[in-house]
C-alpha cells in the first residue's frame, strides 16, 4: 500500500500483510488513546491482550509453540507499525517478543518451550527480561543479584532495575550471578514466574517518555526458583544475553524507525498547511531541506534494519549489523523528531500535537538495549579488535 | 563533588587592566562578580530545591514570587529613581543565566519582565508613563509581552488584533497567543493593529475587556504559564499607548533584539546546569572498572559541550555589552541566541545520554533541562528566524 510513498519497494507479501493488519488495529484501538495513556502514565493492558488475541505476541515463533511462524523481517514491520501509533505499546511488545520469549525459544529446553514459550507466544502470558541493575548497565559485570544452588532449586537475592514490563509480566527472565568471581562469565539466566514466593515487583520508574510502558524494579528476597527454570547452561547467561540483544536491537531500531516516521509525516503535513508570510512554510528551504534530510535518514534506517533482518532470517549472527541498525535508527529518531517539532514551532512544544511525545519517546532509543556508545564499542571491536590492556 | 576540568568558567578571576585595552569578555567587574554570586546563591537556596515541585504544580508559587520581588529581581532594569537597580542588560543577563541554572521557568519570568516590559516602558515611555508604571514593575507587578497570535508567529507583524480609535483612547478586539507569564502578570504589553499601523498598548490586568485564558499544556517550562489573551471591546486610554501610534513594529523589533539576548542567557544557564550535572555524574559512575569520564567518548563529548557553553556565553555577554554601549545589535543578538539555542539543545541531550537509563527518569534533572531547553529554538524567533536575521545583515568582516 504505497499510498504515501513511505512504504519501501521491498515490502514483501507477508510484510505488507502484517503492516496493513497492524495499521488497521493501531488506528482503531491505539491511536485514539495513545496521548491519554501517555499523559496518565497508564499501561494499556487491554490493548496488549487484544494484540495477544490477534496473534501478534508470538510472531516469530513456530506455530507448534503458539506462534505465527513469521520471519524477523515481518516482526520488524510489526514493531515499526506499532511504534508509529504508540512507542510505549511497541516497547512492551518488543521486550516481550524479542527479549523474553525469544530467550526461551533460542536457549530453552523443549519442556521449557512447551511450558513457558507457548503461553508467551499465544498471548496468555506477558514476558519481561532483565539484565540491568543499578551497578550493571553497559557493564553487566557489575551484576550483584545472586543465585545460589540449593538442592533442586536456586535461591535468588537482589534486585534488577529498569525492567520493561517488570511489574506487569507473568514470566520474567532474570540474569543473576551464579559464580560472582567469574563476573560476566558467572551469570546465568532464570525463568521466574509471577507469584513465586520472594519475588515481587519494586518501584516503578517515572520517565521522560514511553510513559505508558511499565519500567520497574524486580526484587528477589530468598526467592526459590526450581532448577529446571535455569535457562541455558549455568554461567553461560551473559553470552546468551548478548546474543538475545542482537535480536532485540533490531526491534529497537524498528521502533525508532516507527517513531521517526510518525513525527516526519506529521511535520510534512503541517508544513503543507501552515502559512506564514503569505505562503505555506513548506515553500521555505529552511523547512523543506531539513525534511529532505529526514527522509534520507529514515530510508537509510530502514535499509539497515532490512539487512540485519535478512541476515538473521538466514541464520547468520548479526552482532555488528544489529548495532549498526540500532545506532543509526535511534540517532535518526532523535534528530527527525526534533526537526519535526521545529517545523511545528510553538504548537510543537505543546500537547496539542503528538510530536512532543514522539520526541520524548525517541530519546530512549539511544539508551535502551545498549547506549549509542555501546553500539560504537561493538562496531569498533568488529573493525579493530579488542582494546589491548 | 569537584570536577577540576569542568570548573565554573565564570569563577572569580581578577581582571588585570593592561594599557587601557578592553578586558577579555569573560572577565567580570567586581560588582558584576558579586551580583552573579549573590544570584547564584539565591537560586541554589530558594529556587533549585523547588524546581521539580513547581514543574509538577505547573506554577511558580506566590511565596517565591514574593521572595523574587523582595530581592529586587523585578527591578533589575528599572532605573534607581523609580525603585529599581538600574542594571544594564549585562546585569540582567548575568542574573538570568544564574537563575536559569536553578530553574528555567523562573528565569524566563524574570527575563521577560525586565528585558521586554520594564525596558519598553523605560525607553519608549513618556515621563508620565515611566512615573506611573516603573515603580510598580520594579516592585513586583509582573509584566508580560503579547505579540504572537495563533496565525502570526514567525510572521508576527501579520497580527490581526484590531485597535479602533475611540474618544479618549482605543478599543482592542482579538485574541493573542502564547503569553509567557500571562497568569501572573499585572501589566501586558499588547501589540494590535490601529489604522496607522501596529501599535503597542499597556493593558492592565484589571481591564474588564481583557480575559486571560487557560495556560497551554507544554512539554517543558511547565512552571511558566503560557496563556492566550482575549480582548473584547477592551478600552485602553490614550495615555496607555506606548510610543507613537503606528510605531509598534519598530518598538517590538528593538525590544526583541534585547529579549533574544536574555533568552540566550537563559539557555546558557540551562546548558551550564546540564554540563555540570553530567560532568559530576561522569566522574562518579563506573563501568568496566573505571569512571566513565576516563573514556574518550565521554570526556570528548563533555569537552565539546564545555566549548559550546563557553562559546554561547561569550556571544551572549558580548551582545549584552554591545547593548549597554548603545551599539546596533540585531546581528549580535541573533548570533547569540542561535549559538545558545543550538548549544542548549545539544548539551542537554548529552546530559541525558551520559546518565544512561537514569537520565531518562524523572529522578534525574537531565530530562527536565532537555525539555526546558527545547523552547529556546522556538520563542523570541525560531532557529530559522535567527538565521534569516543574520543572513540579512551579513557583511564581510573588513567593512565593519
Ligand atoms: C525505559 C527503559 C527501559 C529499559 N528496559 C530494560 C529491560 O527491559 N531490560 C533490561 O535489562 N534493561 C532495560 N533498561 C536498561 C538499559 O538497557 C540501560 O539503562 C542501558 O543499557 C544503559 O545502562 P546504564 O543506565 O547503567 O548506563 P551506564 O552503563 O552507566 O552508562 C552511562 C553512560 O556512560 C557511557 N559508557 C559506559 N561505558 C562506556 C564505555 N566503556 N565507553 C564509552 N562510554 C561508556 C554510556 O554510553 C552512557 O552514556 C531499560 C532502561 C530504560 C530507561
Ligand atoms: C513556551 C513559549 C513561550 C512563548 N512566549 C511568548 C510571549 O511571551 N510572547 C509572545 O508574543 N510570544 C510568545 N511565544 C510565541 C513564539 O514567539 C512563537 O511560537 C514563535 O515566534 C514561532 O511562531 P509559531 O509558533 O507560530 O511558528 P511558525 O511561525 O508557524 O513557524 C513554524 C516553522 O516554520 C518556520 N518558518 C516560518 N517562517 C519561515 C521563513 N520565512 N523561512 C524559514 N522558515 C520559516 C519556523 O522557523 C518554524 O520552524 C511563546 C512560545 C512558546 C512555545
Amino acid at each position: 500500500m504505497p499510498e504515501n510513498g513511505s512504504i519501501p519497494v521491498r515490502d514483501t507479501g507477508p510484510q505488507s500483510e502484517i503492516r496493513r493488519a497492524i495499521r488497521e488495529f493501531a488506528e482503531a484501538e491505539v491511536l485514539p488513546h495513545a496521548s491519554r495513556w501517555d499523559e496518565e502514565e497508564r499501561f494499556p493492558a487491554e490493548a496488549v491482550s487484544q494484540l495477544g488475541e490477534l496473534g501478534f505476541l508470538g510472531p516469530i515463533f513456530p506455530e507448534r509453540y503458539g506462534g505465527a511462524g513469521l520471519r524477523y523481517a515481518e516482526y520488524a514491520v510489526l514493531v515499526e507499525e506499532l511504534a508509529r501509533a504508540d512507542a510505549s505499546l511497541a516497547i512492551t511488545v518488543a521486550a516481550h517478543v524479542s527479549l523474553a520469549a525469544n530467550h526461551i525459544y533460542e536457549q530453552g529446553t523443549e519442556s521449557q518451550r512447551e511450558k513457558f514459550l507457548t503461553r508467551l507466544a499465544n498471548g496468555s502470558a506477558l514476558g519481561a527480561w532483565s539484565l540491568t541493575e543499578p551497578g550493571a548497565g553497559s557493564d553487566a559485570g557489575g551484576t550483584r543479584t545472586s543465585a545460589v544452588r540449593d538442592g533442586d532449586s536456586y535461591v535468588l537475592n537482589g534486585s534488577k532495575t529498569f525492567t520493561t514490563n517488570g511489574s506487569v509480566a507473568d514470566i520474567a527472565i532474570c540474569m543473576a550471578s551464579t559464580s560472582p568471581e567469574l563476573r560476566t562469565h558467572g551469570i546465568s539466566a532464570f525463568i521466574v514466574e509471577r507469584g513465586t514466593p520472594g519475588f515481587r515487583p519494586g518501584r516503578k520508574e517515572r520517565k521522560l517518555g514511553h510513559c505508558a510502558s511499565d519500567t520497574s524494579e524486580m526484587v528477589f528476597e530468598d526467592c526459590r526458583v526450581p532448577a529446571q527454570n535455569l535457562l541455558g547452561e549455568e554461567d553461560s547467561g551473559f553470552a546468551a544475553a548478548m546474543k538475545i540483544l542482537d535480536g532485540g536491537r533490531i526491534s529497537i531500531a524498528a521502533l525508532s524507525l516507527g517513531i521517526a516516521e510518525a513525527a516526519f509525516e506529521c511535520a510534512v503535513a503541517y508544513a503543507r498547511t501552515r502559512r506564514q508570510f503569505d505562503r505555506p512554510i513548506a515553500d521555505f528551504q529552511g523547512v523543506r531541506f531539513p525534511l529532505a534530510d529526514s527522509k534520507m535518514e529514515i530510508e537509510a534506517s530502514r535499509l539497515l534494519i532490512q539487512k540485519a533482518c535478512a541476515m538473521k532470517d538466514a541464520g547468520l549472527r548479526t552482532t555488528t549489523e544489529s548495532a549498526l541498525a540500532k545506532l543509526h535508527a535511534s540517532e535518526t529518531a532523535v534528530r527527525v523528531t526534533n526537526r519535526a517539532l521545529q517545523v511545528l514551532g510553538g504548537y510543537g512544544y505543546t500537547r496539542s500535537y503528538p510530536v512532543e511525545r514522539y520526541l520524548r519517546d525517541a530519546r530512549l532509543m539511544t539508551i535502551g538495549e545498549g547506549t549509542s556508545e555501546v553500539q560504537r564499542l561493538i562496531i569498533a571491536r568488529s573493525l579493530l579488535g579488542r582494546v589491548s590492556g | 563533588m569537584s570536577v577540576q576540568a569542568f570548573e565554573d568558567p565564570v569563577a572569580p578571576r581578577t581582571p588585570v587592566p593592561r594599557d587601557g585595552r578592553p578586558a577579555p569578555l569573560s572577565v567580570l567587574g567586581a560588582e558584576e562578580r558579586l551580583h552573579f554570586a549573590a544570584v547564584s546563591e539565591f537560586g541554589a537556596r530558594e529556587v533549585a530545591p523547588r524546581s521539580r515541585a513547581m514543574e509538577a504544580a505547573g506554577r511558580i508559587p506566590d511565596d517565591l514570587l514574593g521572595a523574587l520581588a523582595e530581592n529586587g529581581f523585578f527591578g533589575l532594569s528599572a532605573p534607581e529613581e523609580h525603585g529599581g537597580l538600574g542594571l544594564g542588560l549585562f546585569g540582567v543577563v548575568l542574573t538570568v543565566e544564574a537563575l536559569a541554572r536553578a530553574d528555567a521557568s523562573v528565569a524566563l519570568l524574570v527575563d521577560v519582565h525586565n528585558t521586554l516590559i520594564t525596558v519598553a516602558v523605560d525607553r519608549f515611555g513618556a515621563d508620565e508613563q515611566r512615573t506611573r508604571f516603573l515603580p510598580g514593575l520594579a516592585n513586583g507587578r509582573i509584566g508580560a509581552f503579547s505579540l504572537s497570535e495563533a496565525h502570526a508567529g514567525s510572521d508576527a507583524f501579520a497580527l490581526s488584533t484590531a485597535a479602533r480609535a475611540v474618544p479618549g483612547g482605543f478599543r482592542l478586539d482579538g485574541s493573542k497567543a502564547w503569553v509567557s507569564g500571562g497568569r501572573e502578570a499585572g501589566l501586558f504589553l499588547v501589540f494590535a493593529r490601529a489604522p496607522e499601523g501596529i501599535t503597542a498598548f499597556l493593558v492592565e490586568r484589571e481591564n474588564p475587556g481583557l480575559e486571560v485564558g487557560p495556560p497551554e499544556s507544554k512539554v517543558g517550562l511547565k512552571a511558566s504559564s503560557t496563556t492566550p489573551l482575549f480582548l473584547t471591546d477592551c478600552f485602553v486610554p490614550a495615555p496607555d499607548v506606548l510610543g507613537p501610534v503606528g510605531g509598534g513594529r519598530r518598538l517590538a523589533m528593538a525590544l526583541l533584539n534585547e529579549g533574544r539576548i536574555g533568552i540566550a542567557a537563559q539557555l546558557v544557564g540551562i546548558g551550564q546546569a546540564a554540563l555540570d550535572l553530567a560532568a559530576g555524574y561522569a566522574a562518579e559512575r563506573r563501568t568496566f572498572g573505571r569512571p566513565i569520564r576516563t573514556r574518550q567518548a565521554v570526556a570528548f563529548a563533555l569537552a565539546d559541550a564545555a566549548a559550546r557553553v563557553e562559546t554561547a556565553r561569550l556571544a551572549t555577554w558580548n551582545a549584552a555589552r554591545l547593548a549597554d554601549q548603545g551599539s546596533d545589535l540585531r546581528h549580535a543578538a541573533a548570533i547569540a541566541k542561535l549559538t545558545a539555542q543550538r548549544m542548549a539543545e545539544r548539551v542537554t541531550s548529552l546530559g541525558i545520554e551520559i546518565h544512561g537509563g537514569t537520565g531518562y527518569t524523572t529522578d534525574c534533572l537531565a530530562e527536565k533541562l532537555w525539555r526546558d531547553a527545547k523552547a529556546g529554538t522556538i520563542y523570541e524567533g525560531t532557529e530559522n528566524m535567527q538565521l534569516l536575521t543574520i543572513a540579512s545583515g551579513f557583511r564581510p568582516w573588513r567593512d565593519r
